[in-house]
């Protein structure tokens, strides 16, 4: 599973961050998400499918 | 309860969409239909206020999914065409287009309607903001120079003032609050977003009712208030609030109050949800019932009502959580601050342009604001779920 994010779309809820906090961290400074693991082991494919499906802004994109 | 084949989803939005894409990921393989009365793809609202209106994003940008990602999820996606009448017994929807069908769940997702004021139609110049048209539409008469009067001091009209202002357009805010958006942020906050606005170049009318438009030649030329006085306008824009939409639900056997009544499950009636907007639910936790109209509550709330109707049996709980972005300042809230709640600081300092509060009922956290500092905010966001009960002995 490969991951990529949109920071220009991101509107720093941190909905990403809850759902898969391995996965996605956001900037101090102004919120916006930081992509840790862009290929993240199948044991976190739940999680980051469901911190793309979460995401209000459609920023991150899941190729598997 | 059997696992339903075919769900009819009404809506094709935020709340419509997620719910399909959610059915697909926990793996409902039958037949979805999609019925959504606006001609585009599913597109997100949060934009339009802000980068589509100020013209930074190009209207594409705003699409929820690409063309091939909604292709892949296998509905039968029925765009521009509306849903006119639901029998909820029989669970049969009927369109515009002549179109009935039968599901054996519905997911009611249409949202709501923007208010208008009363002698609006038909008068050019006067705008509201809910779609991708509108906001064209509106975009289109904000030339640099006019004169708009935003009439609405919550969330939508504080965020079109921001953004007009910055195309150079002559802005003035009016509404009945002291301060923009102070029964959302409460008497501290709004008034630093009053001096944001003030500081911009926003002109605030606020503290007084209005009393109508004024309309010569078929053209909008001013808004008057209750006080007399009139603002002269070029253009004008109605926000204040919308209304669930509702009106194709009447004589659908359903409960309707202020939206779609559900039970805590988010279920209206046997084998009917409601998700987004449009749904009023029992929030076990608040014991009450509400309605949130807000983005991420759209899109969790049809992530639930996804997996009860394949046999979850779960309650929908959230922290409500709103953010909006105006100037270069963004603001996220999570539960819902009262007038009667506390603020006070926990991080940073209005001086410096970042900080979280908390607002406090009594002497128990209850909402949580971020100001410029949304990672801070989110983490504070722990104060406010309940308390587990320790086990008793
Ligand atoms: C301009 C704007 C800016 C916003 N900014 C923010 C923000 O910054 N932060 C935030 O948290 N929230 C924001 N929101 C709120 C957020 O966008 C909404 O809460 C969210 O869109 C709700 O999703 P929904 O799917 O329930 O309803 P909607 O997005 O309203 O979608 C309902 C869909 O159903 C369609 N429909 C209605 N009736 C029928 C019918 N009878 N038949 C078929 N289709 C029908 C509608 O045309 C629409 O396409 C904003 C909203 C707007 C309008």
């Amino acid at each position: 599973m490969k991951v990529s994010i949109d920071q220009d779309r991101c509107v720093a809820a941190g909905s990403c961050v809850t759902a898969a906090m391995d996965v996605f961290d956001q900037r101090d400074e102004d919120g916006v998400v930081v992509l840790l693991d862009p290929e993240p082991p199948a044991g976190l494919a739940a999680e980051v499918r469901e911190a793309a499906a979460v995401c209000p802004a459609a920023a991150i994109t899941v190729h598997e | 309860m059997s696992v339903p084949g075919h769900v009819v989803i009404v809506g094709a939005s935020a709340g419509g969409l997620t719910t399909l894409e959610a059915l697909r990921r926990l793996g409902h393989d039958g037949a979805v239909t999609v019925i959504g009365d606006e001609i585009h793809p599913p597109y997100d609202r949060p934009p339009l206020s802000k980068q589509v209106l100020s013209g930074a994003w190009h209207p594409d940008r705003a699409a929820l999914r690409t063309a091939e990602a909604i292709g892949l999820l296998g509905a039968d996606l029925r765009l521009g065409e509306r849903a006119v009448a639901l029998d909820s017994a029989t669970r049969t929807v009927t369109t515009s287009g002549g179109m009935s069908v039968r599901g054996d769940a519905i997911v009611i997702a249409t949202g709501a309607t923007p208010r208008r004021l009363p002698g609006s139609e038909g008068v050019a110049g006067v705008h509201v903001l809910r779609g991708l048209d509108d906001t064209l539409r509106l975009r289109e008469d904000l030339e640099p120079g006019r004169r708009l009067v935003v009439v609405g001091d919550g969330v939508l009209g504080s965020e079109i003032a921001a953004t007009a202002v910055g195309l150079g357009v002559d802005t003035t805010l009016v509404g009945p609050q002291a301060a923009p958006m102070r029964l959302q942020l409460g008497d501290e906050v709004s008034a630093l977003l009053g001096q944001l606005h003030t500081d911009q170049g926003v002109r605030l009318r606020l503290g007084t009712a209005v009393d109508g438009l004024v309309v010569s030649e078929g053209r909008a030329s001013g808004v008057r208030l209750t006080t007399g006085e009139v603002l002269p306008a070029d253009v004008v824009v109605i926000a204040f609030g919308a209304a669930p939409a509702t009106d194709w639900l009447a004589g659908s056997g359903l409960y309707l109050d202020n939206g779609v009544v559900c039970d805590s499950r988010c279920l209206a009636a046997d084998g009917v949800w409601a998700v987004g907007d449009v749904a009023r639910f029992h929030h076990e936790h608040l014991r009450r019932s509400i309605r949130l109209e807000n983005r991420t509550n759209a899109t969790e709330q049809a992530m639930l009502v996804a997996a009860n109707i394949l046999g979850a049996d779960r309650a929908y709980t959230p922290v409500p959580y709103f953010w909006t972005d105006q100037f270069h300042v963004k603001i996220q809230v999570y539960g819902t601050p009262t007038p009667e709640m506390r603020f006070g600081v926990v991080d940073g300092s209005p001086e410096s342009g970042r900080f979280v509060g908390v607002y406090h009922l009594g002497d128990r956290p209850a909402a949580v604001l971020g100001w410029n500092m949304p990672k801070q905010a989110r983490q504070h966001r722990q104060l406010l779920l309940p308390v587990p009960v320790p086990p008793k002995g």
